[in-house]
């Protein structure tokens, strides 16, 4: 199979490339100096202000901070499970 | 004469820091200039050793600080180059026997006498950053094109940030460039875009820094390809603009040179 990949020229992406992306990640991450209890903190509020709207599955939320280059991403997934009552 | 005062830093250690401080200095007197080095590395002491100059100490900063003797006698002067002079790190103390405002009172003592002052900082971001960054007119980052470094190099360079010392010029020092081509090392361009600093010199991993650490002889003085990049480096310090060389020709163009030269010497 190996053998195969290279006569193909098959290459996993290159390591730089994934240096780079990750670099980029954790480099959001220092610059925003959020530690952990800030994001505990930040994440229980969040699901506070959304159930007050909607009711939502708390195991499946997900906060990522990401940045695509140009901007750094809050980027939150919150499943919503139905709406709540007026 | 009114010296400028530069600190050549990086967040991770092993860098380049030592190497970068000896051949701009070296490379700087080479040019006219009077300048001092000074090793703030207390503790760790290696700059005497890459300038060959660590069989002649007496005093060291320290003992300068201290009281222990004049700024003068700490001082050792260069055998090779007219104007260059190094003050070496005490090697049996730790980073608390020197203070913020003993760099800048003595660097004030030496900025009328110099063209420049260069201040070899430890690693890391403690008390050691502190002496060497503070009386800083300008700040180097150095990194190598590795994510830890170049990660730590950008805590850094928000530290200088921090203390009014930046934005500061960015090195990027150990370039591969047959890594590069294999895509499997950062290229220079990716670590500027990421870190978002200006870029004052590349320079390539070469044996001959090994070498002239060896023999106490900075690579600048000689002919190689990390020489000239540091040469570069001293004449962008100067105000020059210098293109940056394309590494991947010079590498092939030394090759071929020292392959005609190696042929010529057998015939
Ligand atoms: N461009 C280079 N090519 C090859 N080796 C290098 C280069 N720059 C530094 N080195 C080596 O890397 C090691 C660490 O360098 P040094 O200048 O002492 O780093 P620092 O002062 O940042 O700790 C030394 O052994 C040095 O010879
Ligand atoms: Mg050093």
């Amino acid at each position: 199979m190996n053998v195969f990949k290279q006569l193909l020229g098959y290459r996993e992406s290159a390591s730089s490339e994934v240096a780079k992306k990750r670099l980029r990640f954790v480099l959001v991450q220092d610059r925003l100096h959020l530690s952990p209890d800030r994001m505990r903190q930040l994440r229980e509020e969040l699901i506070e202000v959304i159930s007050k709207y909607v009711e939502i599955d708390r195991d499946g939320i997900d906060i990522v901070l990401t940045g695509d280059g140009r901007q750094n991403l809050l980027r939150t997934d919150v499943p919503v499970v139905r709406a709540k009552p007026e | 004469m009114s010296a400028t005062v530069i600190t050549i830093t990086s967040g991770k250690g092993g860098v380049g820091k030592t190497t970068t401080t000896a051949n701009l200095s070296v490379a700087l007197a080479a040019l006219g200039k009077k300048v001092v080095a000074i090793d703030a590395d207390i503790g760790l002491r290696n700059l005497d050793v890459v300038l060959g100059l660590e069989n002649r100490i007496v005093y060291d900063l320290v003992d300068v600080v201290e009281g222990v003797c004049r700024l003068r006698q700490a001082m050792i002067k260069d055998k090779r180059l007219n104007e260059l002079y190094l003050i070496p790190a005490a090697q049996s103390r730790d980073k608390t026997a020197v203070s913020p405002e003993d760099m800048v009172e003595l660097t004030d003592q030496l900025r009328d006498e110099f063209d420049f002052i260069f201040i070899d900082s430890p690693a890391g971001i403690e008390q050691g950053f502190k002496n060497a960054i503070a009386p800083a007119d300008r700040v180097l980052i150095v990194t190598t094109p590795e994510m830890s470094a170049v990660r730590d190099a950008d805590r850094i360079i928000g530290l200088i940030e921090a203390e009014e010392k930046g934005p500061g010029d960015l090195i990027v020092n150990r370039l591969r460039i047959d890594m590069i081509k294999r895509g499997d090392m950062l290229d220079t361009a990716d670590v500027v875009d990421v870190l978002a600093i200006n870029l004052i010199g590349i320079v390539p991993d070469d044996e001959a820094i090994i070498v002239s650490t060896n023999r106490g002889r900075p690579a600048t003085l000689d002919n190689s390809l990390a020489g000239q990049a540091f040469r570069n480096i001293a004449r962008r310090l100067l105000g020059e603009t210098v293109p940056f060389v394309n590494l991947e020709e010079e590498q092939s163009f030394f090759k071929w040179i020292s392959r005609l030269f190696r042929g010529s010497r057998k015939s």
